[in-house]
C-alpha cells in the first residue's frame, strides 16, 4: 500500500494547475515570446515604430512603472489562485470510495463508490509526461461521472491504481507481493506526498545533484517500457507488430475512400476544367495523411495483458494511455474482419462499457477497442483475458467455428434457409448459442463477425418481427445491452427460435446474476465459491430445461 | 438473389423442426397478458388528432399563402395514412400487454410491428411513471422501466394511476430482492 490510499486527504502534483491549463498555458507563452522576439528584433535593428501599438503608447507617455505593476499584479493574481486551486483540490481513497474535493468558489465534492467502479485510466498527456505526471482516472457507469485526479506523480498513480484496485476487489488482507510491480525505490521529486522531506534533503545535499537525478528519473519513466514486465505474467501479453499495424491502416475503409478521392482527383485534372473539385478534395487528402499518422502514432505500442484485478490494455506512443477493467466490467464483445483484412486473417476486438474514459482511444475511436487488429491466436488470447471461465475447449471450438466457421451443424443454432431471402449471403451463418455464461452471435459473411455477451451483464433481450419477416416465419432478436460500438442484433432467426432464444437467455441472465461476485472479484470470506467471474454454466443442458 | 443455397450439410433444416407455431411471432408458454386500460385510445386519438391538425395547417399555410400545390398533396396524403391508422388505433392499444413472472417482466406491443421484451427484475435501474395532460383528465398514467440499457424500451402507457402506482412498488419491491450490480 501507498500512503495515498491510507483514507486521509491528500494533495495532488503541484504543478497541476499548469498542467491541467495544458496547451493552453504553452500556447500563451508561445505568443507572448514571439512578439517579445519581434520588439527584441526590431530595437536591435532600429526599424521605425508604427504609432498605435499599445506598448510604445505606453513608453511614450512614461507609464512604464504602472504598467509593471499590473503585470505584477496579475501574474501574482495567478500564482495566488493556482496555488489555492492546488490547496483546494484533494483527494481521499478510503475503504468503501474515492472522493475529490475541489474548487475555490464553487466547491465540489465528488465520491465514487469502489464496488461500482468500472475501470481505472492512467493517461500521460505528452506534457505532463515529460514532467513525470500522470492523470488518473476512476470511471464509474453514467454520463460524466468520472472521479479525475489530474496530476498526480507517474510511478504514484501506477502504486494508487494498485491499491485502488486492490480495495475494490474486496481483497481485505494485503496480498502477497511477488509479481506485483514496485516501483517504489526512483520517487520522482515532484511527488506531492514526499515534497516537504525531499525538498528539504535536496537543498542541502546540493541542488545539481538534485536536478541531475530528476533529470535522469524524467528520462527513465519516458523510455521505460508502456507495461512494466514484472505486472503481468508474459504469457497474458498480446502485442502488436508494426507491420501489421500499418497493414491494417492501410487495408481499411478509409484507404477505399481515400483512393476514390484521388482517382476522382486525377480525372478531375486530366479531363480539365473543373477546378473546384481540386479545392474541394485537396484539402481532404492532406488531411488524410495527418489522420494516418495519429491513427499510427496512437496504436503504438498496444499492449493487452493480464492482471489479477482484470485486463490492462494500454497504447500511445507520445501521450500514453493505460486502462485497466476489472473483472465483469465488460458488457458486449465484438469480433469483427472487414473484407479487406480477410487475406491477412485479422480480427479486431471491440466492446461495450458502461464506464466512459473521458480520454479518447487509438485513433480517436471511443477507447472502446481492445484489441485493433490481431491474428486468431491474437483474438483467442485476448477472449480468455476479458471472458475469463470462458477457456475450456467447448469455448474455444465455439469461438473459433463462430469466427471462421461457414455455418451448418457446428453447435450454433443457424437461421433456415428460407431467410436466404433477407440474407442472401450470411444465413448459413447467422445464428446463436448459449455456452458457460455468454451468449454467442454470429452474422456476416463478407465482413465476418461474432458477438459475445456474458448474461451476467445482460440488460434485457427483445424479439420483433415485422410483415415481412412473418411471411417467412422470420424474427429479429436483440440483447440489449449498455451502449457502445457492439450492438447484439440477429437479423434473421426462426419465429420458434426466437421465443426460444427470449425465453432461455432471460433464464440464463437471471441464474447469472445470481451467482454473480464481481462487484467484490477477490473477496472470498464472504462467497464459498472461489470463482471471481459469474461462472455459471448456463449450457445448452440448463436451457433446454428452460424451455420444455 | 445473387447466390441460390444450398445445404451442403445433412438433416438440411434442423431449425424448421422447432417451429410448430404459426408464423407470427407469440409465446406459447407465457402466462395470462395484463392488458392496459381501454381508455389509453383516446390519449392515442387525442394525440393523432392534434398531429393531424397541426400538418393540415402547415400544408395548408404552404398551399394557400405560398402557392406550393405539392404541399396539399403531401398534406393530403400523411392526413390520409393517418386517418387510416386512427382506425387500428383500439386495436393496437389492445395489443399492449405486460406480465410479472417469476424472474421477469415481459412485455408486449405492436400488431403488424411485433416487440416481445424480457427484462430480468435485477436488471431495474429506476421506474418512472409521467401523466400528459389527456392522460390526467382520464386518470391515466405511463410507467416506464429503466435499464441501464437504452434499447430496452419497456414503456407501458395508458395504466390506471392507481395500478400505476401499486405496479411500480412491487417492481421495485421485485427488484430489490433480485439486486444485480450493473
Amino acid at each position: 500500500m501507498t500512503s495515498l490510499a491510507d483514507g486521509d486527504w491528500h494533495r495532488l502534483h503541484p504543478a497541476s494547475p499548469v498542467l491541467r491549463g495544458g496547451i493552453f498555458v504553452f500556447a500563451l507563452l508561445g505568443f507572448v515570446i514571439a512578439n517579445l522576439r519581434e520588439r527584441f528584433v526590431d530595437v536591435v535593428f532600429g526599424i521605425p515604430r508604427q504609432s498605435g501599438d499599445p506598448l510604445d503608447e505606453i513608453y511614450e507617455r512614461g507609464a512604464v512603472g504602472w504598467a509593471l505593476l499590473i503585470a505584477a499584479a496579475i501574474l501574482i493574481v495567478i500564482l495566488i489562485a493556482f496555488t489555492l486551486s492546488w490547496r483546494m483540490h484533494t483527494f481521499r481513497v478510503s475503504d468503501e470510495s474515492v472522493e475529490v474535493r475541489s474548487g475555490i468558489l464553487f466547491r465540489s465534492h465528488r465520491q465514487a463508490r469502489l464496488d461500482r467502479i468500472q475501470g481505472v485510466n492512467i493517461v500521460r498527456p505528452l506534457i505532463p509526461r515529460l514532467f513525470g505526471a500522470a492523470k488518473l482516472e476512476v470511471s464509474v457507469a453514467g454520463q460524466d461521472a468520472n472521479v479525475q485526479l489530474a496530476y498526480l506523480g507517474s510511478a504514484l498513480a501506477d502504486g494508487l491504481r494498485r491499491d485502488i484496485l486492490q480495495l475494490a476487489s474486496g481483497a481485505r488482507q494485503p496480498r502477497p507481493v511477488a509479481g506485483e510491480s514496485v516501483p517504489e525505490a526512483p520517487l520522482p521529486a515532484g511527488d506531492p506526498a514526499q515534497i516537504p522531506a525531499d525538498t528539504a534533503t535536496a537543498a542541502h545535499a546540493g541542488r545539481r545533484q538534485a536536478l541531475n537525478d530528476y533529470a535522469t528519473s524524467r528520462v527513465g519513466e519516458f523510455l521505460a517500457p508502456e507495461l512494466d514486465p514484472d505486472a503481468a505474467p508474459p504469457e497474458s501479453v498480446v502485442r502488436i507488430p508494426v507491420l501489421r499495424l500499418i497493414g491494417s491502416i492501410v487495408f481499411s475503409g478509409f484507404t477505399v475512400f481515400v483512393a476514390v478521392a484521388i482517382v476522382a482527383l486525377i480525372v478531375s485534372v486530366i479531363v480539365g476544367g473543373s477546378e473546384w473539385l481540386l479545392i474541394a478534395i485537396f484539402p481532404g487528402l492532406i488531411a488524410s495523411i495527418g489522420y494516418y499518422v495519429s491513427r499510427f502514432t496512437k496504436s503504438l505500442r498496444y499492449s493487452i495483458a493480464g492482471t489479477r484485478d482484470g485486463v490492462r490494455v494500454g497504447f500511445g506512443l507520445l501521450t500514453t494511455s493505460n486502462e485497466t477493467l476489472p473483472p465483469g466490467r465488460i458488457h458486449a464483445i465484438g469480433v469483427t474482419q472487414p473484407l479487406a483484412w480477410r487475406p491477412f486473417g485479422w480480427w479486431q476486438i471491440s466492446i461495450n462499457k458502461a464506464g466512459h474514459s473521458t480520454n479518447d482511444g487509438a485513433a480517436g475511436q471511443a477507447a472502446t477497442t481492445v484489441l485493433p487488429v490481431g491474428s486468431l491466436t491474437d483474438v483467442a488470447k485476448v477472449l480468455e483475458l476479458i471472458l475469463p471461465g470462458f477457456a475450456l475447449d467447448e469455448q474455444r471450438v465455439l469461438i473459433q467455428h463462430g469466427l471462421i466457421s461457414r455455418g451448418g451443424d457446428d453447435g450454433f443454432r443457424n437461421a433456415p434457409r428460407r431467410a436466404a431471402w433477407l440474407r442472401p449471403f450470411s444465413w448459413r451463418r447467422t445464428g446463436y448459442a448459449v455456452s458457460a455464461g455468454a451468449v454467442l452471435l454470429r452474422r456476416g459473411v463478407l465482413s465476418r463477425e461474432l458477438v459475445l455477451v456474458p448474461l451476467a451483464r445482460l440488460q434485457s433481450v427483445g424479439i420483433n418481427q415485422g410483415p415481412v419477416r412473418r411471411r417467412l416465419r422470420l424474427a429479429t432478436a436483440r440483447l440489449h445491452t449498455v451502449t457502445g460500438p457492439v450492438t447484439a442484433t440477429l437479423g434473421v432467426l426462426d419465429v420458434g427460435e426466437a421465443v426460444r432464444l427470449l425465453e432461455t437467455v432471460t433464464a440464463g441472465a437471471v441464474a447469472s446474476a445470481e451467482s454473480d461476485t464481481s462487484h467484490h472479484w477477490s473477496r472470498i470470506d464472504q462467497d464459498p465459491a472461489p470463482t471471481p467471474r459469474p461462472a455459471s454454466p448456463v449450457g445448452p443442458a440448463a436451457a433446454a430445461e428452460v424451455t420444455s | 438473389m445473387a447466390e441460390q443455397p444450398v445445404p451442403d450439410y445433412p438433416g438440411s433444416d434442423p431449425i424448421e423442426a422447432v417451429a410448430p407455431v404459426g408464423a407470427r411471432l407469440d409465446l406459447p408458454e407465457a402466462g395470462e397478458w395484463k392488458r392496459v386500460s381501454p381508455k389509453y385510445v383516446m390519449v392515442e386519438i387525442v394525440g393523432t388528432v392534434i398531429f393531424l391538425l397541426i400538418v393540415c395547417a402547415a400544408a395548408g399555410a404552404l398551399w394557400l399563402l405560398l402557392d406550393q400545390v405539392w404541399a396539399a398533396w403531401v398534406g393530403g396524403l400523411i392526413a390520409l395514412i393517418t386517418l387510416v391508422s386512427l382506425a387500428f388505433e383500439p386495436r393496437r392499444v389492445r395489443s399492449i400487454g405486460y406480465q410479472l413472472r417469476a424472474d421477469d417482466l415481459l412485455f408486449r406491443r405492436g400488431i403488424m410491428y411485433q416487440r416481445f421484451v424480457s427484462v430480468p427484475y435485477g436488471r431495474m435501474q429506476l421506474v418512472d411513471i409521467t401523466r400528459g395532460p389527456v392522460a390526467r383528465l382520464l386518470g391515466l398514467a405511463d410507467l416506464k422501466f429503466v435499464t441501464a440499457a437504452a434499447s430496452s424500451g419497456v414503456a407501458i402507457p395508458g395504466l390506471a394511476e392507481a395500478d400505476a402506482d401499486a405496479l411500480r412498488d412491487r417492481l421495485v419491491e421485485l427488484a430489490e430482492s433480485r439486486r444485480a450490480g450493473l
